[in-house]
């Protein structure tokens, strides 16, 4: 009789007790999903993108359905940090979940304020950072477009936070691993990847836009082969941790992630069509590596065999 | 929160009512014995496909006491095509059931004003309504044309009570809008009106004023683009009144007090 697999996995120093995380703004505050998903079984609990002041979010429509996949504009509306700490974390604490929180600021001012916010709180493991937003202060381009930029917002939020930093990265740039190596030089503890894909959807009748800000996100499952690609080239051009994200929808899915070189995948746009995913994909790791009689799931990452 | 579901369901049957008009009817005692009416569920017709991805939202339109749920439904594209096509047998996915109902008071006398498919969660409002003796409830539909209305209105005939039916095209009842026939109906003042609604958005935002003019109370049931129904991806937002923010319909609503609304 076989040992069950170890699945825990290390995170530049946080060890999580699996790879499978939520992908934030997929799964709420976790609450949303706590009549289908016993939350304290996931690796992490990846929150909705928390700014310092809370945003109201962008008008509808706000997301449409594209082939294999949606396009969202949501406009990062969330509660802010205020009533995250006091309304959202207590429930996820509650119920033993491990919580990482992901931040978005306009500014460096507000991503340090937030990281100082969030260092305050011992339970939260980690900080993912979003830095797909733009920076008002320098004419509105993406943190997560400048190498520049990046390096600075995660330098100023590693100084604060006591958590490990988990850099976002953004697929919308020339070279991904440019902004991945940047991150890294500011004291990332890992990089995650990779945030949604700039879209756009028509109505050819009507001869509009379908989203009422014109462009949005594209993710799911028509994402994936560009995200697994994405993950691979990252992981050999950093030393730090990756973690997978992109139209992650069945165990089999999340593997390719582990194999091209991810540490932990998150499970996005697949929460909606199955509310279940999450625990569906961790049981499905497990019975992977109990047929091809594996220890560890850490055999898998970066395991992928050199040619086809 | 806490009594949702996420459910395979047995399709026991899938019948179609007039050219475009479907109803199935499907297995799911979990769901069915927890359901209220104006609440929703969110389907997944395909269960093993990628595309369509996202879960389709319905309202539930009659659960019976041995767990069986119906939907009435419009075939208006990719999805409820293919579910026009299920069959007895097949199994569908089901979450639910979602949001925020329609709020039962039996003091009041109602009337339920439907367009269209919006007559589904009106018709599980008046059978749950009729569980009261004092109940007085008045129904107002409106259709397309007589084939579409002979596809809903039969079922709250056969309730007993009194139902008042208007079609765009005249070829049944008033030749117009079903909110004509409305004002007439508000008469009477020894009980005050509550006015429930759903249908089309033009037709919703017409009860909504006459409501708040002859000072009615009026909730309606919106729709908006869903991706989980569960108040996770906030892709469902609806512009709250005095543009104050927005109100997230599959939580907060679908059924929401008219007032809360910012009209466009
Ligand atoms: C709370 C709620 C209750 C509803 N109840 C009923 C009902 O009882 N009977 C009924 O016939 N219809 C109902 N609808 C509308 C129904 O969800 C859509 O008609 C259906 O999703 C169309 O799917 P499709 O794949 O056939 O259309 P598609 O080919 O995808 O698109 C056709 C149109 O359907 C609408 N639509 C598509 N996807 C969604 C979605 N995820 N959320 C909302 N609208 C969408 C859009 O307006 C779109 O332009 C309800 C909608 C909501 C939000
Ligand atoms: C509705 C929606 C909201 C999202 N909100 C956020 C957010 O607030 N912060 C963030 O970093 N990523 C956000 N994302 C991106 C996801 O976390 C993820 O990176 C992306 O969807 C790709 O993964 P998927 O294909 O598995 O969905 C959002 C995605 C969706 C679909
Ligand atoms: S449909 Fe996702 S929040 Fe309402």
């Amino acid at each position: 009789m076989m040992n069950s697999p170890d699945l825990k996995v290390n995170i530049g120093g946080l060890i999580l007790k699996n790879p499978v995380l939520t992908a934030s703004g997929t799964f709420g505050y976790g609450e949303e999903f706590a009549p289908f998903v016993n939350l304290h079984r996931l690796g992490a609990v990846v929150v909705k993108g928390i700014s310092l002041a809370p945003r109201a979010g962008n008008p509808p429509p706000r997301i449409v359905e594209t082939a294999c996949g949606m396009l969202n504009a949501i406009g990062l509306e969330n509660v802010g940090v205020d009533r995250f700490l006091a309304e959202k974390l207590p429930y996820l604490r509650g119920l033993g979940a491990t919580v990482i929180v992901n931040i978005l600021g306009e500014t460096l001012d507000e991503y340090r304020e937030l990281a100082r916010r969030l260092g305050e709180e011992g339970d939260i493991a980690a900080i993912e950072l979003n830095i797909s937003c733009p920076n008002v202060k320098k004419g509105g381009v993406a943190f997560g477009s400048d190498p520049k930029m990046a390096r600075a917002v995660t330098e100023a939020v590693c100084r604060h936070a006591r958590q490990p930093v988990i850099m976002k990265l953004s697929p919308n740039v020339t070279d991904i691993r440019v902004i991945a190596r940047a991150a890294e030089e500011g004291g990332a503890a890992a990089v995650s990847l990779i945030n949604t894909l700039l879209g756009m959807a028509i109505d050819a009748e009507t001869r509009r836009p379908k989203l009422a800000n014109l462009v949005g996100g594209l993710s799911g499952p028509a994402i994936k082969p560009v995200a697994l690609r994405m993950v691979w080239q990252v992981a050999s051009a950093v030393k730090i941790p990756v973690i997978g994200i992109g139209g992650i929808v069945t165990a089999v899915d999340a593997i390719e992630f582990l194999l091209a070189g991810a540490t932990a995948i998150e499970v996005g746009t697949a929460n909606f069509v199955n509310p279940k995913a999450t625990e569906e994909i961790l049981a499905g790791i497990r019975s992977y590596l109990e047929r091809h009689k594996m220890q560890s799931a850490r055999e898998l990452i970066g395991a992928l065999a050199p040619d086809a | 929160m806490a009594d949702q579901y996420q459910s395979k369901a047995k399709v026991l049957k899938s019948e179609r009512l007039a050219t475009d008009v479907c109803r199935l009817t499907l297995l799911c005692p979990d769901i069915a014995k927890k359901a209220r009416p104006g609440q929703f569920v969110m389907l997944r017709i395909a269960p093993a496909a990628l595309d369509p991805l996202i879960r389709r939202p319905f309202s539930i339109y009659q659960t019976t006491a041995g767990g069986q749920l119906q939907i009435l439904y419009k075939v208006v594209g990719k999805g409820t095509g293919i579910m026009a096509g299920l069959h007895p047998g097949d199994m569908v996915d089901l979450v639910g059931p979602l949001g925020t109902g329609f709020p039962i008071d039996v003091r009041p006398r109602h009337c339920l004003i439907g367009g269209g498919m919006g007559a589904a969660p009106l018709f599980f409002l008046a059978t749950w309504l009729l569980r009261h003796p004092d109940a007085e409830p008045v129904v107002l539909l409106g259709a397309r044309n007589r084939e579409e209305l002979r596809a809903i209105a039969p079922e709250f005939e056969n309730l007993g009570i009194p139902v008042g039916l208007a079609t765009d095209d005249g070829s049944e009842g008033h030749h117009g809008y079903v909110v004509d026939l409305l004002a007439d109906s508000l008469t009477g003042e020894e009980r005050p009106w509550h006015v429930f609604s759903c249908g089309p958005y033009p037709m919703l935002r017409a009860v909504a004023k006459l409501c708040h003019l002859r000072s009615r109370r009026c909730h309606v049931s919106l729709e908006t683009m869903m991706a989980c129904g569960i108040g996770a991806c906030l892709g469902c937002a609806l512009p709250r009144a005095g543009l104050n923010g927005y109100l997230h319909v599959c939580r907060d609503g679908p059924v929401l007090e008219a007032g809360q609304v910012a009209w466009f």
